[in-house]
């Protein structure tokens, strides 16, 4: 298919980099994994797990339950919120010996990288992904696997606004005309919205934010948010957030549509990992296992519109290809030393 | 710190006095309860964070306006919120209590409602009703005038906005308290009043004024230090409207990486003016003694409204549409519709988001359960203790009685976010390992509920003169039988509603349970911020309605405990 290709093409030093780091030092990889009757055995006498992710709760849960109809008598927790919340509650939880969860999946690929880095996670390579994942869409040890590509786009009201007045650029967005009229999620919550806010100022520079903030944008939590506040009407255009959500309101008969914008759509790739100290370890390597085979990969991408990082999903019409989208450029080791700072400026230009 | 504890009393001639034994006993459970976390709080909001001591917290929140905004924004709210309850709940209250106002039983059931209503749910309803762009009452107000797609009536979004939800969920506080007091006050003494030639307005203004005036100054306490601690419904409008109060800001810095000793620090301005405040109170009222003898009273004697009983009947219900009936119309609105704010029709009913919830939602069946055993388990709790330490404190019947009444009072100062935290710092360390238990919960809940408890019982205690129990004394009753016999029965009605509201206060508490909770110690306020945050405004409507259901059947179940309940349980 030809998305395997432009994939690798526009993701270069996207979805990678995380990664391409640690290859150099890269330890015996593990041995992949199929999924067994004797994991399937284990797996449903531990009976449950949980699953602690920044998804869309809809989707987390349609994921939950096509798990647990395949696999009967395992039932799928799901912990829902914004990444950065997931992060913080995973490292309070753990600061604590309480270790609860089975596997994360987050938005916010620095993540990743620490807990590798405290030893926290399992190495757990699943057969398909060995198979199917260009090598840039894993961890070469195994500790983490790119579920999903998310893309940060505009959003707009197609009621309130008609497609031609849409603004079509960052700098759009600073026309007196927009203003009080933009929602914005917010990067102490949300992974995707510290991808974006990261990218947008180092390509655009923090100034363009100080501009942004004088049109009196409100401001939510969640990158999930955003596409449903623009849904209801509350505001005309989503200046940041999952873009997908859009495209499935846009496509249940809602009256809203994406933007790409001019300068390049921020990017946001999702890993998940499996914890070394899960309560249910092998419900676990399980979930992770079905979460990157073809099938579980096929529903993200019919049901929840995301990009997949499986060379076999079959791409359904409706939501533009990667290839011919501009994006900026993700760099997960630059939000691990600067993710602090962000949130700071951040707070510092819009006071919340 | 410690409680200076009397050398031991002088032995008795006959039985053995349990009384103070089991009194020092609550006041070390009381001291572990909140000294603990006090202390923690005390020593973080001191040190820097590599543990070294400093003053560099208290610089930077009152030089940075990240911080001093958010105190003074605090500042404004509670205070507008206190003015607000006040102004609106006492009249209220005395039309309920006092006059012959038309289904005064329906008025105080609608007052229960809103009082049982999560301030984080009210202001999700809220949210749905006047945000200005998508709120129901604006697309009605810009579908009957006919204005412009973005003219709207009311944003919610406001400081002002913020005050009227928060009030919404406060006056009640000040309601029950008045009306209570109310209640309370024989019909005897205005009688007398009127026999000796007193007038209507003179006998209100000399008899029934001063007997309420004590519970008005603890309702208006009580609402401003509710609407300052408050987290909900900041959590929910202060984001979108674009500031920070104290509460939201105390929980931004434990985004990671959490700065608990700045949050201490923020907490302490909030405390030290508690505690100002309950000595300004105690000056106003300490010296005054309004007990009234307890045994046979007179029904209160009711003021006749002539033609203003239904006006002020509807009055009532106008006002009560605010904070009950146009909430929970906008949240069923939500529960049905495809989108939350479009109007529901029979053609676009949808049981989409019932469907979700009760199947698909998958965290929801286990912060059932935690909620209902932590509101069960702290409201047994936290009324027995209240009811002992608000009797020591009425009484003055131990030593260092006024340290156990202040001790009660104090966590109302301390926003719950921040006694969450020190209540984390406290019991994630040996000796005491709580952190991802309900234990731990179970202190929180229990150490936030005592103030209201305590304030109720007191002023329960302080309607019941002593010289029945002093009565029974005399006859050779120990205290605690005395107490048994004589002063429980006479406050039954106060225990059973003084359950009632610990158990719902669970159920609104949202900002303790947020920094205490583990994935497995979820509640439902927590899940509903969960789903706020990522907009699922349809599921929240869903679990608020099944969570008032739930409240109305727990209240109703309580009061019908054969033997204890047969009280009508009043707000």
């Amino acid at each position: 298919m030809t998305s395997k290709l432009s994939k690798r093409d526009v993701l270069k030093g996207a979805g990678a980099l995380g990664f391409s780091a640690f290859a150099v030092r890269v330890a015996a990889a593990p041995a992949a994994e199929a999924v067994t009757p004797a994991l399937i055995g284990a797996a449903k006498k531990e009976g449950k797990l949980s699953f602690y992710t920044a998804m869309d709760l809809q989707f987390a849960e349609t994921l939950g339950k096509a798990f647990e109809a395949k696999f009967a008598g395992i039932a799928v927790r799901v912990e829902r919120s914004g990444a950065e919340r997931v992060f913080q509650r995973i490292g309070q939880e753990y600061a604590s010996n309480i270790h609860a969860c089975d596997v994360v999946n987050t938005a916010d690929q620095a993540h990743c990288i620490i807990w590798k880095r405290n030893g926290w996670l399992l190495p757990y390579l699943p057969q398909e992904v060995v198979t199917h994942f260009d090598k840039r869409f894993y961890d070469p040890e195994g500790h983490s696997i790119t579920t999903r590509i998310l893309l940060s786009p505009f959003g707009y009201n197609t009621d309130l606004v008609k497609k031609d007045d849409a603004p079509k650029s960052f700098k759009d967005l600073l026309d007196p005309k927009w203003k009080g009229k933009m929602v914005k999620a917010h990067p102490a919550y949300s992974g995707t919205i510290m991808n974006s806010t990261y990218e947008t100022a180092r390509d655009l520079g923090w100034e363009y934010f100080v501009k942004l903030a004088a049109q009196n944008v409100m401001q939510v939590q969640s990158a999930t948010d955003t596409p449903k506040r623009i849904a209801l009407g509350e505001r005309a255009v989503m200046v940041d957030g999952a873009g997908y959500l859009v495209i499935r309101n846009k496509e249940a008969g809602q009256p809203v549509d994406v933007i790409y914008p001019e300068e390049g759509t921020p990017v946001a790739t999702s890993p998940s990992a499996v914890f070394k100290d899960a309560p249910n370890p092998n419900a676990a390597r399980l979930f992770q296992n079905w979460m990157h085979s073809r099938e579980a990969q096929q529903i993200l991408v019919d049901y929840a519109r995301q990009y997949s990082p499986h060379a076999q999903t079959v791409e359904k019409p409706g939501v533009r290809k990667l290839a011919d989208i501009k994006l900026m450029k993700e760099d997960p080791e630059a939000i691990l030393t600067q993710s602090d700072d962000v949130k700071k400026k951040y707070a510092e230009i819009f006071k919340v | 710190m410690t409680i200076v504890v009397p050398a031991a009393a002088t032995p008795r001639k006959y039985g053995i006095d349990f009384t103070k034994p089991v009194l020092y006993g609550f006041a070390a459970v009381l001291c572990v309860l909140i000294v603990l976390p006090l202390s923690w709080l005390f020593l973080y909001s001191f040190t820097d964070a590599k543990g070294a001591l400093t003053l560099a917290n208290f610089v930077r929140l009152f030089t940075e306006s990240t911080f001093f905004d958010p105190l003074v924004t605090t500042f404004i709210i509670a205070t507008s919120s206190a003015v607000i309850c006040c102004a609106v709940a006492a009249p209220m209250g005395w039309l309920v209590a006092r006059t012959d106002l038309p289904f005064s039983g329906v008025i105080r059931a609608l007052v229960t409602a809103s009082f049982v209503t999560p301030p984080f749910l009210g202001a999700i309803a809220w949210e749905l009703l006047a945000a200005p762009n998508s709120g129901l009452l604006n697309k009605i107000f810009r579908a009957v005038t006919g204005a412009e797609p973005d003219v709207h009536l009311f944003n919610i979004y406001t400081i002002e906005g913020i005050i009227f939800v928060i009030s919404c969920y406060t006056f009640p506080y000040v309601f029950v308290l008045v009306a209570n007091s109310l209640d309370r006050t024989p019909g005897e003494l205005e009688d007398a009043s009127s026999i000796l030639g007193g007038g209507r307005w003179y006998t209100a203004r000399r008899i029934t004024i001063p007997l309420v005036l004590p519970a008005l100054l603890a309702g208006a306490l009580v609402a401003f230090l509710q609407a300052m601690t408050l987290f909900g419904s900041p959590a929910i409008l202060a984001l979108p409207a674009g500031f920070h109060t104290m509460t939201t800001k105390i929980w931004s810095l434990f985004q990671y990486p959490p700065k608990p000793e700045l949050a201490a620090a923020a907490s302490l301005p909030l405390l030290i003016l508690t505690v100002f405040l309950l000595r300004a109170e105690h000056m106003i009222l300490g010296r005054r003694g309004y007990s009234v003898v307890g045994g046979k009273y007179g029904a209160p004697r009711l003021i006749p409204l002539h033609n203003w009983r239904w006006v002020a009947f509807l009055v009532c219900l106008l006002v009560l549409m605010l904070p009950v009936f146009l909430p929970y119309a906008a949240l069923f609105n939500a529960a049905f519709s495809p989108v939350a704010t479009t109007f529901l029709t029979f053609k676009n009913a949808t049981m989409h988001n019932i469907y979700f919830v009760l199947y698909d939602l998958s965290a929801a069946s286990l912060a059932l359960k935690n909620t209902v055993i932590l509101g069960t388990a702290t409201a047994t709790i936290g009324t027995m203790i209240a009811v002992v330490i608000a009797y020591v404190t009425a009484r003055q019947a131990v030593t260092g009685w006024r340290v156990l009444g202040f001790l009660a009072t104090a966590p109302i100062a301390i926003p719950g976010i921040v006694l969450g935290v020190g209540l984390f710092l406290s019991y994630t360390r040996p000796p005491f390992v709580l952190y991802g238990t309900l234990w731990i919960l179970l202190i929180a809940f229990v150490t936030i509920a005592l103030p209201s408890a305590y304030q109720q019982l007191q002023a329960a205690f302080r309607t019941i003169h002593p010289e029945l129990e002093d009565a029974s004394r005399i006859l050779g009753a120990t205290r605690l039988r005395s107490l048994w016999e004589i002063t429980a029965p006479l406050l039954r009605t106060g225990v059973i509603a003084t359950w009632c509201f610990i158990f719902v206060g669970v159920m609104r508490e949202l900002s303790a349970a947020i920094i205490l909770f583990t994935s497995e110690t979820k509640v439902i306020s927590v899940l509903i911020y969960d789903l706020n945050e990522s907009g699922d405004l349809g599921a929240i409507a869903v679990i608020g309605i099944g969570m008032l259901l739930i409240t109305f059947a727990v209240v109703t179940a309580v009061n019908r405990i054969p033997g204890f309940g047969q009280v009508r349980f009043r707000t």
